[in-house]
């Protein structure tokens, strides 16, 4: 099971590096997407997933007996995937925002901020009340 | 004594959460600020001044004994820091009343600047790896709003390259922590300090770390992994790109230490002869790439890189004097770094442009404020008895220590680029005549400097006088301080108690 979701792993964060590397910023923000999720399974394999008993504890016992399923990888993944979403959401009003005001979804195109005086390459105006 | 180290995260959060209420207010939000960030600087001077007399200081939130529970740690470094971090954040405050104006307050500035604040400070005391990965990120967001706010376009084009290659070192840092715990199964720094060298698989072990050094690089703007910095930060209204220069870098460089110096105490092959690579190589760069630059921000930014190598040598050698360099330089570099900014900001208020080509005849016109940019100018340049002739020398006396000549050299010639570009902006904004108002006409309109403005500089530039001339007792605290990370066992048996 470890060894298929280890597998699982490497196939997505291939394919994410493989869009981040890309300079279409859509597709870096999808490589980014998958990436995060390629380390949720990571942390998700490495808490190892040889039981799946839930980590509950029968009730005249004060100690669990046997192997149990890892709780605290459950808890770091869920935090990971809320603090992810945050970071997401707030990245994709960021992309349009700077899509509505450079024009442009192509990193090589985006110098403005470090514009060279003398031969600055030309950023379209964006098309007035169009959606990306 | 707990309190201490649970308020200067709490004032900053609560701070924070109120500012939001008030936050169209302008008048409010100021004072509102001022007092939390007053406070704050107050409970981290003690917290400092406690650390000092008593040693490490930790605390288990919730009760729920280490390794288990959250732990929140206070020693010499992270103590001294928190404290800077407050003074910054006090000084960039009482510089924001003249700098930003009430839509930006309207849009959230203060909230999240208190936030940032207490994202820094969270990264600084925790214990926890897991917890530091989300204080990292309750700093990243907060610094992903403050660098947009006002949403020009050289703001949103640098944001989103900041934004990107941050939430990327964010991946890779949580990454490392994964494989961490599948290889010790503990998150607490304390514990992963013993636990870590009974790992048998080595090889994993220097993979998680080139993890680590990759994320916690991007972070600090080491040598490869810097273009996001120079591209971002002479973007923001001035206030924020002066708490941006002083702080962020630095809390990548504190994670570098602390991993290194508690978890990573193995040994780790070549890791050390590569990162005093990356270090000179960053000090090169940067400064090489500052010289090339003619906007006063964009000189300072590449200058940040450059002395983030200084730092990362001191880790690098390994030394105890090494150490004490890197943290007298940290010291010393937090307020310079963001009062060169500040100064920025003035120089802009009162001759309309951050370009060194339509600056000039301030040292005639404003001579004050040539003295308040010629301190900690040449303090960052390390001359003597400023203080960062004191850090670089410390770092260099302790590479020389250990015969690693080349890196003394880069380290002095370095030093030497940097007087070059400070006395490029002295001679191109301070000494040369006004240019004419040619081209310029709408921004030559003469503006006085504000209250506000000077007031912050001369405190921080005093202190820069101040760590200068006090820099013996400066360096004995700096000294404690790697004293007490060279020799991991005080930390961990603050945390953990006798319980091994």
């Amino acid at each position: 099971m470890e060894i298929l979701c280890a597998g699982l792993v490497g196939v997505m964060v291939a394919a994410s590096i493989y869009l981040i590397l890309d300079r279409n910023l859509i597709r870096f923000i999808f490589g980014l997407i998958l990436a995060s999720n390629a380390i949720n399974l990571l942390i998700f394999a490495v808490g190892r997933l040889d039981s799946q008993r839930p980590p509950l504890i029968p009730d005249p016992a004060t100690a669990a007996q046997g192997s149990f399923a890892n709780a605290l990888p459950q808890a770091l993944i869920l935090t990971a995937i809320v603090i992810g979403f945050a970071l997401l959401s707030f990245i994709f009003v960021l992309f349009y925002r700077t899509y509505q005001e450079l024009g442009t979804v192509d990193t090589e195109l985006m110098r403005v901020a470090e514009a060279d005086t003398n031969n600055s390459l030309p950023v379209s105006t964006p098309p007035s009340g169009e959606s990306a | 004594m707990s309190g201490l180290l649970i308020f200067p995260i709490l004032l900053p959060l609560a701070g924070g959460v109120i500012a939001i209420l008030v936050k169209t207010n302008p008048k409010r939000s100021l004072q509102l600020a001022l007092i939390s960030a007053g406070l704050h600087t107050l409970t981290s001077g003690l917290l400092v001044y406690h650390v000092h007399l008593n040693g490490i200081l930790a605390t288990q939130i919730g009760n729920w004994p280490a390794p288990f529970g959250i732990t929140l740690v206070a020693d010499h470094l992270s103590a001294v820091l928190v404290m800077i971090t407050a003074i910054v954040n006090l000084a960039v405050t009482a510089y924001s009343k003249a700098d930003i104006d009430a839509a930006l307050i309207d849009r959230g500035y203060y909230p999240l600047l208190q936030m940032l604040v207490c994202g820094i400070c969270g990264a600084f005391l925790t214990g926890d790896i897991f917890n530091l990965y989300v204080w990292f990120e309750v700093m990243l967001i907060a610094s992903f709003g403050l660098l947009v706010l006002g949403q020009s376009k050289s703001q949103l084009d640098g944001g989103i390259k900041y934004v990107v290659i941050n939430l990327l070192a964010t991946l890779l840092f949580i990454a490392g922590i994964g494989l961490l715990y599948g290889l010790t199964g503990t998150l607490n720094l304390a514990d992963l300090h013993v636990k870590v060298p009974l790992i048998a698989n080595r090889g994993l072990l220097t993979a998680v770390a080139m993890l680590f050094l990759a994320a916690f690089g991007i972070k600090a703007a080491l040598f490869p992994l810097f273009f996001w910095l120079p591209a971002a930060y002479h973007t923001p209204p001035v206030a924020v790109s002066a708490i941006f220069s002083g702080l962020l870098t630095k809390v990548g460089i504190y994670a570098l230490i602390r991993v290194f110096t508690l978890v990573f105490t193995v040994d780790m092959g070549y890791f050390y002869p590569v990162l005093l690579v990356m270090a000179a190589l960053t000090m090169i760069t940067g400064v090489l790439g500052a010289a090339a630059q003619n906007e006063f921000r964009r000189i300072l930014s590449f200058h940040i890189i450059s002395q983030v190598g200084y730092m990362a040598m001191g880790l690098a050698l390994q030394t105890r004097l090494a150490l004490a360099g890197t943290i007298f330089y940290l010291i010393h570099h937090i307020i310079v770094k963001a009062n060169l900014f500040l100064v920025s900001g003035i120089v802009h208020r009162l001759q309309g442009s951050f370009e060194l080509a339509q600056l000039g005849g301030l040292y005639r016109s404003n001579g004050k404020i040539a003295i308040l940019f010629f301190i900690p100018a040449f303090s960052l340049a390390g001359f003597p008895p400023l203080s960062g002739f004191w850090a670089k020398m410390i770092l260099i006396r302790a590479s020389l220590e250990i015969h690693q000549y080349w890196v003394a050299f880069v380290a002095a010639v370095v030093g030497l680029l940097t007087v070059y570009s400070m006395t490029k902006i002295w001679a191109e904004v301070f000494w040369k005549p006004a240019p004419q108002a040619n081209h310029f006409s709408e921004a030559m309109i003469p503006r006085k400097s504000s209250a506000w403005m000077l007031a912050p500089i001369t405190v921080l530039a005093m202190l820069t006088i101040i760590i200068g001339f006090g820099a013996e007792f400066v360096f004995k605290f700096a000294e404690r301080a790697a004293e007490e990370l060279s020799h991991p066992q005080y930390y961990v048996n603050a945390v953990l108690g006798n319980r091994q």
